[in-house]
């Protein structure tokens, strides 16, 4: 078994790391609003971001619209599906909603997978010769990269820009995520959690909020679904399993429950554990690679629930796990 | 009106004779007393699914004669066998412990695959195949019962905790059959050749013998629940935990019992799905979500409920097959569930009570 060091200087490596935990802090700051502030068992998150990533894809590559036009869409199509998804099922007790939360997402899934006339099936939706979803961007992508030249940086890596974008909008959604909370609305959304009789009882709608908080969270999905498009040029059905649901969950509760700035440190140690392990050369398969991966984060999840269950940042008194 | 499921009856006895044996007979009385509502609902609500579900089945044959919608109910009876017995495991565990276990479908992946191996390696045909493996989940469940369940809910932890613990054990335990066996697909040692015709239906000899043994394990496992002394103790811990214990009932025993119970029906439900089709590290998780849905149906922790919606389900997903493709099988399933939990969130089959 050799190690390969060389990894730590590799900087397509940090840059592909880096976008993998910044696509996944989006998707995790809105699965941390449901679960850690609002109380709801989203297992959804695979759903949305198939939503976002296919509608941006179909959008562009087959009804020729123009890039960005296609992801206020996609946006406004996410936010659409988490009000159809939680309008009737909101009002199901909590494991209830987990089941058919993940139930709709594999239904999304599916859907992408047996539909190749508008979804490319099993094949998947990619740049087709010189065109891509993302050519707007890329003149974009291409301007930035060349201010970053004009800096100093010799040779940017293609993926540059997209990283920058990335961490703006992480950066940009915890401040705004943070700023809801301290405002009255937050204390709602955090009151439904610890005893949603009480609040209702209090006169709060809070089948409202809930759905609201649902909304924002489809939404963060659906941007984080379009940004991992824009990274890997291909949009599969592949991707959207269930298993990158739990990958997001073991990001949160890696990060602690009930903390936004938690969600961003949980998903870089997250990825950069998950991507480190493909520079340890170990004589084993590429199947059996794979399995090491989410064995890790299947580790992941027992050990910091049953070790650490405020994770690496959350707050204990914040942590109304129960029922 | 709240959409939760029964409410549960205080206990009613506080005599200083209950005996365990006494108050879990009365535990037996009392979730016998129906808990519906009045009025016409409570006469013919009941009703109402069996006879939509007629409805339905007469429509099909009007459209595709009888012979498909005969061909269809029978391969969904093989198919709801897998289906009922895997969430009848999955409902028990939730019954008494309220925990959603989401490591119950890799729990079937790893019956089939010990069964496999009990083939490949020793040479053992399928049934004493399916015992050992079936052994082996069993063990595992108890083992895992043992080092954290028990510790875990001694902690207090709350739903969201162990959801996510049974989450990473499900990782876990695809992550090592992959690691062992490969991510490619693997086939138990049955009969595929065989097949038997009557009344102009088809059904293949392992198909057959799935809906055998998928038929007395569901009665042995009701008149067991109804009439036995462990079925008895574990109706009155899934009716009220504390009061169970404080009977003398002795709770992480009877406990215990319902992992092993609940992890053997798992592996039998895998080998029984293997049987039927190929095997893969990822085929157990993918019947968790119709399992789900049968226990949804039933009414959660309803396991009556959840024999009954896994059959009607499995039934209704292979109709289903002779309007649209296959493939659309697990989504069906699914469009399943949520009509009915639009209609009646409480479960269809099956009526308010725990177990």
């Amino acid at each position: 078994m050799t190690v390969s060091a060389v990894f730590v200087a590799d900087i397509d490596f940090w840059v592909s790391v880096g976008l993998l935990a910044g696509i996944f802090a989006v998707v995790g700051l809105g699965l941390q609003l449901n679960v850690g502030y609002t109380g709801i068992l989203n297992f959804g998150p695979a759903g949305f971001m198939a939503i976002g990533a296919y509608s941006v894809g179909i959008l562009v590559l087959e009804v020729g619209m123009s890039f960005l036009l296609a992801c206020l869409i996609a946006m406004a199509i996410s936010i659409g599906a988490g009000l159809i998804i939680g309008l009737p099922s909101l009002r199901l007790r909590g494991d209830y909603f987990a089941i058919v939360s993940i139930g709709i997402a594999e239904v999304i899934r599916y859907s992408a997978l047996n539909l190749p006339d508008v979804t490319g099936g099993s094949q998947g939706l990619f740049c087709e010769g010189p065109r891509c979803w993302d050519d707007s961007w890329v003149g974009a992508s291409d301007g930035i990269n060349g201010v970053v030249e004009s800096l100093g940086w010799a040779d940017p890596p293609i993926l540059f820009p997209l990283l920058l974008v990335v961490w703006v909008v992480v950066i940009a959604v915890v401040v705004t995520l943070s700023a809801l909370q301290r405002a009255p609305w937050g204390r709602v959304v955090r009151a439904i959690r610890d005893d949603e009789d009480a609040a209702r009882a209090l006169g709060k709608n809070t089948f409202l909020y809930k759905l609201q908080s649902l909304s924002i969270a489809a939404l963060l999905g659906a941007v984080a679904g379009l940004f991992m498009a824009m990274n890997l040029a291909t949009v599969h059905p592949q991707d959207f399993k269930p298993l990158v649901t739990f990958f997001v969950f073991g990001v949160v509760i890696l990060g602690g429950m009930a903390s936004y700035w938690g969600v961003l440190a949980g998903s870089l140690v997250f990825w950069v554990v998950l991507e480190g392990t493909r520079f340890v050369e170990l004589p084993v398969t590429d199947s059996q690679q794979a399995a090491i991966r989410f064995g890790v984060v299947g580790v992941i999840l027992v050990a910091v629930m049953t070790l650490r269950s405020q994770g690496l940042f959350g707050k204990r008194e914040e942590m109304v796990l129960g029922d | 009106m709240p959409a939760d499921a029964a409410p549960t009856t205080p206990a009613t006895s506080a005599s200083p004779s209950a005996t365990a044996e006494g108050e879990a007979r009365r535990a037996d009385a009392a979730s016998d007393r129906e808990r519906r509502p009045s009025g016409w609902t409570a006469r013919y609500g009941d009703a109402v699914p069996w006879l939509v579900l007629a409805a339905v089945a007469v429509a099909l044959v009007a459209i595709y004669g009888l012979q498909p919608v005969a061909q269809t109910t029978l391969n969904g009876l093989s198919f709801g066998a897998v289906i009922a017995i895997g969430a009848v495991g999955l409902t028990l565990v939730y019954s008494i412990l309220k925990l959603v276990n989401f490591a119950h479908g890799d729990f079937l992946t790893l019956g089939a695959y010990m069964a496999m191996l009990a083939g490949t390696a020793w040479g053992l045909p399928l049934p004493l195949g399916a015992l050992f493996a079936m052994a082996v989940t069993a063990a595992v469940a108890m083992s895992l019962e043992v080092t954290i369940w028990r510790p875990m809910r001694r902690r207090r932890s709350g739903l969201l905790q162990l959801l996510l613990i049974s989450l990473g054990i499900a990782l876990i335990i695809r992550a090592a059959i992959q690691f062992a066996f490969g991510s490619q697909l693997h086939t138990l040692d049955v009969n595929v050749t065989d097949a038997y015709s009557f009344l102009g239906l088809t059904l293949g000899h392992t198909e057959a013998v799935v809906m055998t043994v998928g038929v007395v394990t569901l009665v042995a496992l009701a008149l067991g629940l109804r009439y036995s002394l462990l079925g008895r103790r574990m109706r009155a811990l899934a009716d009220n935990l504390e009061l169970a214990e404080t009977t003398g009932i002795n709770t992480p025993r009877v406990i215990l019992w319902t992992w092993v119970i609940g992890g053997g029906l798992a592996g039998l439900a895998g080998i029984l799905a293997g049987a039927r089709s190929s095997i893969s590290p990822e085929f157990g998780f993918q019947l968790l979500l119709p399992m789900f849905a049968a226990v949804v149906m039933g009414g959660i922790g309803n396991v009556f409920g959840a024999l009954v919606a896994g059959l009607v389900l499995a039934v209704g997903i292979e109709w289903s097959t002779l309007a649209i493709g296959p493939q659309w099988k697990i989504p069906v399933g699914f469009g399943i569930l949520l009509l009915t939990l639009a209609v009646r969130p409480q479960g269809i089959f099956g009526t308010a009570r725990t177990i």
